[in-house]
């Protein structure tokens, strides 16, 4: 500090110049947007102050009926204690209520007679629980009557707990038989109670779905032994000194000792209203969650209407926090909140229970397909409408849950099998939903992770799929466990998951998203891997776990401009070999179409001998690998053997694989192998985001598979030929879907190339045909690749061809060497190989 | 083995280890890295883009993959085999894998100066 800005008065404080903000409410809306501003590293602009009418930190309040049903103690469920306030040098008044905020002046009045000025200002009063006019409800002095409860807080369920747990009360009535009502009638059963649900509505959950689903739900929930009476209004409450029954209309008096009332929540508006802010629902804010009437008061939570919408769920919550920190500290001012999708997933007393978007069809055309097997307490509802899905659901069996959401919040295409949707047809892994899968079962079978190890991750604190991922290595072998991983991630974080960011970005050290990142490179000509790290990258940094993707991108758009660098590439594009356990490599010669001929196979049997190659074995796609080749005789054994490269090694087009076709089959109908070969010879080592593995079929016998490949062809009566896409029989399984039936194989080839091609510029790295093709849809595909509805067709042909000139067999450079030591031995050293020799 | 790994000789000693010269440092072109025989140890040497040079056991503690043939960037080393990640300055995993043992190494006058404790 220099003197000039010391004061010279008593107050010793140097002068604070960063802006005031206080929030009011310290509940999850409040606390999250705060975290959002500290996480933006903005927090020094301000000052904050929080005001929360109850007197502890910040706790999550969604877990409430854990604790009340003892699954968690109430210490188990705080987001933020009070030393996180002091560590962020947060002011917290902690049960404290603002009574007042005079606007004009810029100050905040609580109850305990402060008065805090401001320059910005967040309301997030949330809720309170609604209490319905009821007889007897409240004694002469206006408290509740003893052994009433509402369920908001974490001292209505402490002291509910308390009073469930007392010897001599034996029954319960909840009142209410939504959500809440629900998870507080499960709760106080496991204290030992006998309760009764009373709810004025035809059917349970009627806010989240239609009537069968509610007659289901309460066929789960009296099964559990909780009476449910439904289209029954509460009265009276009957007691003196405290609860002794309830009185419904039409009804005999239910006795009971205590009484939760759980029939909604309400926004609290008070502040705001009688402050001079527009309160409709409730507090009425604009796209940038400001209020209407002040631009330095914002709103955000429970206590929002945005767009006619009051929402009551916490993922709008996190959306408008957001947007909210965005805006307050400037960070991204084009930040907008446009309303949310709303989508639950939970457990409502026992049950398994999952809603969105609308409850049944509402529109002409709007498909509605039901599943219910009410013995089995399993009800699935879906509405689809124009292809998208617009409501769903689901009851007992949420094994398709984790689908249903994507497609309802990214409106996805959906497959053409609707019952797709609601089964898991031969894919056993995620059969068993997230929740009764047990804690050592295996989920990722490639990588040994179990459940226990994944919720164990989460409960560490990565809340974020692609971070459990990362720690746990699940999901990062053949990746057909991570829609089961995802399943568990989200289920443990209790719908606390984490988007991640990099979710969308082709690469995890760049962060754009594979169009953004093309434009960039284009015109910044960007034409080497680390250029694109020191254009792109934040801070320059490369990241070694997006090089290889970059590589493959780059070489793809500038074809032979592309400036190769040898460290951008993964080990098996360095040498050209498929890298073995023991670190051998395995050499795959060029056998196009799966033809060879005597004079081949001799040679590659005078190379096995030679150089002492321990297996010598038929790959899955017809042709012969050698297996156990030691790096530094890579070079030798591709000069001996003098053949192309087969590319069994890169994330690349790899072989097409061929029966015999009409010149010896009996069923034969078509030159399948003459068309392998002439398409192999063609695309013979272009780079693609993933492998591609094609296929022809002489006929619809489809002795060559092609039916599970990337691209496959069969040929059919008549001189036709069918092609399909997005097949694959690997770690997933799948039926290629029907491209085109075309009249010559010369059009079957220029499509191969067209789709190829379409796929390389727009499949995210690593997504192999099966998973891009029907996220993109097969109509779309159809379209621009068959019909040239977009007009690219021509510049997609073009683009292929450049990618087939520039190509040049890399096993030349056995000849010499692109870098020192490119085939020096990297192995430690042991006796090899390690491989089994047969 | 058909071919053996660079031999090296041992060409002084101080009080924290023996120290080797590895030759040009040309050997390991850069971004990538290369494996060396030291004292019955195998070494995996890489020069970072920046010019820094960083020595880590050769041997992957996962499964025993060839960390010389791993991608780097400014900090870790991803093994080939499983794409287990080890920092390339303190060896510890980022991937919950044992910890690699680290080498000083330098560079001198063009060649790689390796110190092996003990």
């Amino acid at each position: 500090m220099t003197t000039l800005q010391e004061r010279p008065d008593t107050d010793t404080e140097p002068l604070d110049t960063r802006r005031r903000l206080v929030v009011i409410g310290n509940g999850m809306a409040g606390a999250r947007t705060v975290e959002e501003i500290l996480e933006r590293g903005e927090a020094l602009q301000f000052r904050i102050t929080m005001f929360g009418d109850e007197p502890y930190g910040n706790y999550n309040r969604i877990m409430l009926s854990h604790v009340l049903s003892g699954e968690e103690t109430d210490a188990d469920i705080f987001l933020n204690t009070l030393p996180w306030y002091e560590e962020n040098q947060i002011t917290l008044h902690a049960g404290v209520r603002v009574t007042r905020v005079d606007r004009f002046a810029k100050i905040v009045y609580g109850s305990d007679g402060s008065a805090t000025d401001y320059d910005t200002l967040i309301f997030a009063t949330g809720s309170y629980s609604f209490m319905p006019a009821i007889e007897g409800l409240r004694t002469d002095d206006g408290e509740l009557l003893p052994g009433v409860f509402a369920f908001r807080t974490i001292d209505d369920t402490r002291r509910m707990v308390e009073y469930a747990q007392h010897d001599e009360h034996r029954r319960a009535v909840v009142i209410g038989g939504g959500l809440l009502g629900l998870e507080a009638a499960r709760g106080l059963q496991t204290h030992g109670l006998v309760v009764d649900v009373v709810h004025a509505g035809a059917h349970l959950m009627n806010a989240q779905m239609g009537p069968q689903g509610g007659d289901i739900l309460r066929q789960s929930v009296e099964k559990l032994g909780i009476e449910v009476h439904l289209k029954a209004r509460t009265t009276a409450i009957i007691g003196e000194d405290r609860v002794r029954g309830v009185w419904l209309l039409d009804h005999p008096q239910l006795e009971c000792d205590m009484v939760v009332v759980a029939a909604g929540i309400r926004p609290n508006v008070d502040v705001a209203l009688t402050s001079g802010f527009t309160v409709e629902r409730a507090i009425v804010v604009d796209d940038y969650m400001r209020t209407v009437d002040d631009p330095d008061v914002y709103a955000v939570g429970e206590c929002v209407q945005h767009r006619g919408e009051v929402y009551g769920l916490v993922a709008p919550l996190w959306e408008q926090a957001v947007v909210l920190a965005d805006q307050i500290t400037g960070v991204d001012t084009s930040s907008a909140y446009l309303g949310s999708r709303t989508a639950t997933k939970l457990k409502v007393a026992g049950v398994e229970v999952a809603s969105m978007g609308v409850l049944g069809p509402e529109r002409e055309g709007d498909e509605h397909i039901v599943f219910s097997e009410p013995t089995k307490g399993i009800y699935k509802s879906i509405v689809i409408r124009d292809d998208k899905l617009v409501g769903a659901t689901v009851l007992g069996d949420t094994s398709k849950v984790a689908f249903l959401m994507q497609a309802f919040d990214r409106g996805l295409p959906l497959p053409d099998e609707r019952v797709e949707m609601m089964f898991n047809l031969g894919s056993p892994t995620a059969e068993v939903g997230a929740a009764e899968l047990a804690d050592d079962a295996q989920v990722c079978n490639c990588n040994g992770v179990t459940k226990g190890h994944l919720v164990a991750c989460v409960e560490s604190g990565v809340k974020s799929v692609a971070g459990v991922m990362d720690k746990t290595r699940a999901g990062k072998g053949c990746g057909s466990c991570k829609t089961m991983v995802c399943q568990i991630v989200e289920w443990a974080a209790g719908g606390a998951v984490v988007e991640d960011p990099s979710a969308n970005w082709y690469v995890p050290g760049v962060p754009m998203d594979k169009p953004a990142l093309m434009v960039a490179i284009r015109e910044q000509g960007l034409r080497s891997v680390s250029s694109v790290f020191a254009a792109l990258a934040p801070e320059g940094a490369e990241d070694a776990k997006s090089k290889m993707g970059l590589a493959s991108l780059l070489k793809m758009m500038w074809a032979d401009q592309y400036i190769d660098e040898k460290d951008a590439k993964f080990i098996n594009d360095r040498v050209h070999a498929n890298i073995q356990k023991d670190g051998t490599f395995s050499v795959v010669p060029q056998m196009k179409g799966g033809v060879t001929t005597p004079d081949q196979l001799r040679r590659i049997a005078d190379v096995a001998e030679k150089w002492n190659i321990p297996l010598v074995k038929l790959t899955g796609g017809q042709r012969i690998d050698l297996l156990g080749v030691r790096k530094e005789d890579l070079p030798k054994v591709w000069a001996d053997l003098d053949m192309p490269s087969g590319y069994a090694y890169g994330k690349s087009f790899r072989t097409v694989k061929t029966c015999v076709g009409k010149d010896f089959c009996r069923f034969g109908v078509g030159d399948s192998t003459q068309l392998g070969i002439d398409i192999e010879s063609r695309f013979q080592g272009i780079e693609s985001p993933a492998k591609l593995k094609l296929a022809v079929s002489g006929c619809p016998r489809n002795c060559a598979e092609s039916l599970v490949k990337d691209i496959g062809i069969v040929a059919i009566e008549g001189g036709r030929w069918e092609v399909y896409i997005g097949g694959a029989a690997g770690a997933h399984i799948r039926k290629g879907d029907l491209l085109a039936t075309v009249d010559d194989p010369e059009t079957a080839k220029t499509l191969t190339g067209r789709f190829m091609q379409y796929y390389r510029e727009n499949a995210k790295w690593l997504e192999r045909t099966y998973a891009f093709v029907p996220r993109v849809g097969l109509d779309f595909l159809k379209e621009v690749i068959v019909q040239d509805s977009l007009g690219i067709a021509a510049d997609l042909d073009a683009r292929i061809q450049e990618a087939v000139d520039a190509y040049s067999d890399p096993w030349k450079e056995g000849a010499a060497p692109a870098t020192p030591g490119q085939f020096r031995s990297s192995l430690p050293l042991e006796v090899l190989p390690q491989v089994p020799v047969r | 083995m058909s071919t053996p790994l660079l031999s090296t000789s041992s060409t002084s000693a101080t009080a924290v280890g023996t120290v080797h010269r590895l030759g040009s440092v040309d050997q390991v072109p850069v971004g990538e890295g290369r494996a060396f025989a030291v004292d019955g140890r195998q070494i995996a040497v890489f020069r970072l883009r920046s010019g820094a040079v960083h020595a880590v056991q050769a041997r992957c503690p996962h499964k025993g993959g060839p960390l010389a043939d791993g991608q780097i960037d400014g900090s870790i080393v991803l093994c080939p085999l499983h794409m287990n990640a080890y920092e390339l300055a303190t060896g510890c995993s980022t991937t919950g894998q044992p910890a690699l043992a680290g080498y000083t190494v330098a560079v001198e006058d063009g060649e790689l100066v390796l110190t092996v404790p003990g």
